[in-house]
């Protein structure tokens, strides 16, 4: 009996190392990022991880992988806690994950301080430690293709064209509406450093995760104050309960502008109410693209997915489609760079500051008029991509602007700051060591 | 000096020269307050009839309002998903009843506390597995809940009323006052009573303990259901909502966990101070101060009324 209980757990033991163990095999690319399609968080978690899956499914399928090499991509649940996400850290790095997507500032800051020794490239996409831009003190970390910190720039150049010019700024209000999280800060010290320089005055809004839909405080106070614009920080169940509590106190919603991360799901339910609400973001939105239409073709109609047919293409999903195309862009590169097929993190690093997605390959890529080219280098980082209006018609969003560039010569001297104070206070922060490529 | 002035006179002058917002500031505690009441009616049912702090009463405001939306989903009228809901609810009493409670009979209070956080995790994960883990808009039209918004000039200013916070307080208001009627007047009520007072006495003389429980549990779920709606009308149904419940723990400690209308004077005492506090005095700490400021207000009344508000005075020989 003994020996038939041994004999069964050494079988199921095989069983589950061989599930386990994707990464072992020499004919693949492992790429494991976290996910959250549960919790708080999880509007915004969902259609983030139907893109980049959807997408790496697409190559699979169409192009059998990125160089002849399949994509074994995996998720792992975090729920947006940064606990679970150190753990998930561990398993993707134990697994050979060839880059990682925390996909949560505070799993971002978390895990900044182990890439470099355990050589996996981090990537987190317009979000995380804004002076990760630095590729001279962060060789091992990307947040293309803005950051925070030029997101609230171009917010403040937006409503300064719309004030009539910088100058038109000074005695205005502008009020922050954030997570009371390390991602709701992050902007912060540009909008200090911009308020200092011309002369508004900054309130802030926090908002604590457990208050996420219990906000009407948050708008008894602005409706107190009564700022001039609002500019919201927001992350998962904040933003629709923003969004509604915005209309119900009357707030105009045309001086209502969000950071990059809500999506026709958080304002759909509010409908015309919503009308005006702008949401600052560098790409396009819609079906049309050819690539989405082959994701419906050759993923979701194949049962490939189980993402809705009529979410391809929406605003959040088509950031996780943004994101999965650096990464093969990034893998493609590395094959070039190295010359070899299955690629790893150094490898993908690698391809990642030689990355230089020009607006044909966007077009090659069935994307064309997406998104801007993005360019990264051994320096930067970044790209400082511009941003656009995207802005709330009653039941869909709009290009409503130009592509407005950040305002870098503001930003860079504080992200080299940032990024020089960082290395300075982690004690034995490592000096550069790694060779640049040229780009490919 | 500054500081003192923004304690003591800012807020005040505040309160004299814009009393409009002071009346909409505690009128948004009192819906907010209406609404933890009832979270905190959920466990206070369930306390009274088997000593069991029910940590699970969260998660099912967000089960039992996703069902009510998911069923809807899936082609069910607004009707009929709100009788399927309550059938859901009342196999879930019956479920946990049958699984949970009664295999743990005379076991240790923290014993059958441990075994709520179970049905939490549970219920979340099953909640994630039918339903999808992703936020769900409450089907607030096909259940004729009212939208718009009354506004009122008063004070030298305007004060509003969503129509959807009126009938809020006013279904809270009827649902606790039948709750009471129930628990007060009705045989069944007296039962649980019973129940409450001794589960010994009240096997000795009749009373089935596992009917009670069922009962209580399924009512419990009537309560969260109601209060799903009503949250997840006012923002959305998903699983931050049960964070909020939460809040019902500062109502409890305020109210005491026994009493019907402790959980009540609770909610408000709670829903108004909070607001109050993080409107008046939250820019001086940064704001954000809601989350525990409800624990400093509960914590302070608890200085002076240990036992909470209506809580019952347990005096026991050491």
């Amino acid at each position: 009996m003994t020996l038939k209980k041994t004999a069964l757990g050494l079988a199921l033991a095989g069983a589950i190392g061989g599930f386990a163990a994707p990464a072992a095999a020499q004919d693949q690319i492992y790429i494991n990022h976290n996910s959250y399609r549960t919790g708080p968080f999880s509007g915004s978690g969902i259609p983030i991880g139907d893109g980049v899956k959807d997408y790496f499914a697409l190559l699979n399928a169409r192009d059998g992988g990125i160089g002849g090499v399949k994509i074994a991509y995996e998720e792992c649940e975090t729920g947006y806690d940064t606990r679970k996400s150190v753990e998930c850290y561990e398993q993707a790095k134990s697994k050979g994950t060839v880059i990682y997507a925390p996909w949560s500032t505070g799993a971002a800051l978390a895990a900044i301080p182990r890439a470099h020794i355990d050589k996996i490239p981090i990537l987190s996409m317009a979000y995380g430690l804004s002076a990760s831009a630095s590729g001279q003190t962060f060789p091992w970390v990307f947040n293309p293709p803005v950051t925070y910190w030029d997101g609230a720039s171009v917010f403040l150049r937006y409503i300064a064209g719309r004030e009539g010019g910088f100058d038109k700024l000074k005695g205005k209000t502008i009020g922050l509406v954030h997570l009371d999280a390390p991602f709701g800060k992050e902007p912060i010290p540009v909008l200090e450093a911009f308020a200092k320089e011309h002369g508004f005055n900054l309130k802030l809004y926090p908002i604590a995760a457990s208050e996420m839909q219990n906000q009407s405080s948050t708008w008894l106070g602005i409706r107190r104050d009564r700022p001039d614009w609002i500019y919201m920080m927001g992350w998962g169940a904040m933003n629709p309960t923003g969004i509604r509590e915005a209309a119900r106190s009357g707030f105009p919603m045309d001086k209502f502008v969000s950071v990059w991360w809500p999506g026709e799901d958080d304002v759909r339910p509010v409908g015309a109410q919503a009308k005006g609400f702008k949401v600052l973001t560098w790409h396009q939105v819609g079906q049309t693209f050819p690539a989405m239409q082959e994701i419906q073709k050759l993923v979701i109609d194949k049962g490939l997915s189980q993402t809705p047919r009529d979410k391809v293409g929406e605003h959040i999903y088509g950031k996780g489609i943004y994101e999965a195309v650096m990464i093969s862009e990034a893998i493609r590169n590395a094959q070039k760079v190295t010359g070899k097929k299955v690629v790893n993190g150094e490898d993908v690093r690698r391809g990642l500051e030689t990355l230089d997605i020009t607006a044909e390959r966007w077009k090659e890529l069935g994307l064309e008029g997406f998104t801007s080219p993005l360019k990264l280098s051994c320096a930067d980082h970044n790209g400082a991509n511009p941003l656009f209006i995207l802005e709330w018609d009653g039941t869909k969003f709009v290009k409503t602007s130009d592509p407005m560039p950040p305002v870098r010569d503001k930003v860079q001297p504080l992200i080299d700051e940032a990024a020089k104070s960082y290395a300075t206070s982690n004690a034995g922060w490592p000096s550069r060591t790694e060779t640049c490529d040229k780009a490919s | 000096m500054d500081v003192l002035y923004k304690i003591f006179i800012e807020p005040f002058a505040l309160m004299g020269s814009a009393p409009d917002l002071l009346v909409q500031t505690v009128w948004e505690g009192l819906v907010a307050g209406v609404l933890y009441a009832l979270i905190a009616l959920g466990f206070v049912l369930i306390f009274k009839a088997s000593g069991v702090f029910n940590f699970a009463q969260g998660i099912m405001v967000v089960f039992a309002a996703l069902t009510l939306v998911g069923l809807h989903e899936k082609g069910v009228p607004a009707w009929l998903a709100v009788i399927l809901a309550l059938v859901v609810m009342f196999g879930l009493a019956l479920t946990i009843e049958r699984v949970v409670l009664r295999p743990l009979v005379n076991q240790p209070d923290i014993i059958l506390f441990m075994a709520t956080f179970g049905i939490t995790y549970f219920l979340i994960g099953f909640g994630e597995s039918v339903f999808g883990g992703n936020p769900k808009v409450m089907i607030a039209d096909e259940l004729y809940l009212p939208r718009g918004v009354t506004d009122v000039e008063m004070l030298g200013g305007r004060v509003s009323f969503q129509h959807l916070d009126v009938a809020a307080a006013i279904i809270a208001s009827v649902m606790i006052a039948a709750l009471a009627v129930f628990f007060q007047y009705t045989r069944i009520g007296r039962a649980l009573r019973a129940v409450a007072d001794s589960h010994k006495a009240a096997l000795s003389v009749g009373i089935s303990l596992n009917q009670i429980w069922v009962i209580v549990w399924f009512t419990a779920g009537v309560v969260a259901l109601v209060t799903g709606i009503m949250w997840g009308a006012r923002s959305d149904v998903s699983f931050a909502l049960e964070v909020i419940a939460l809040k019902a723990l500062p109502v409890l400690i305020l109210g005491g966990f026994t009493s019907i209308p402790g959980a009540i004077v609770g909610g408000l005492i709670i829903g108004v101070g909070e607001k109050i506090g993080e409107f008046y005095w939250g820019g001086l700490l940064g704001g954000g101060i809601e989350t525990w400021l409800a624990y400093f207000i509960a914590l302070a009344f608890l200085l002076f009324r240990p036992q909470g508000l209506f809580g019952e005075k347990i005096i026991e020989r050491i």
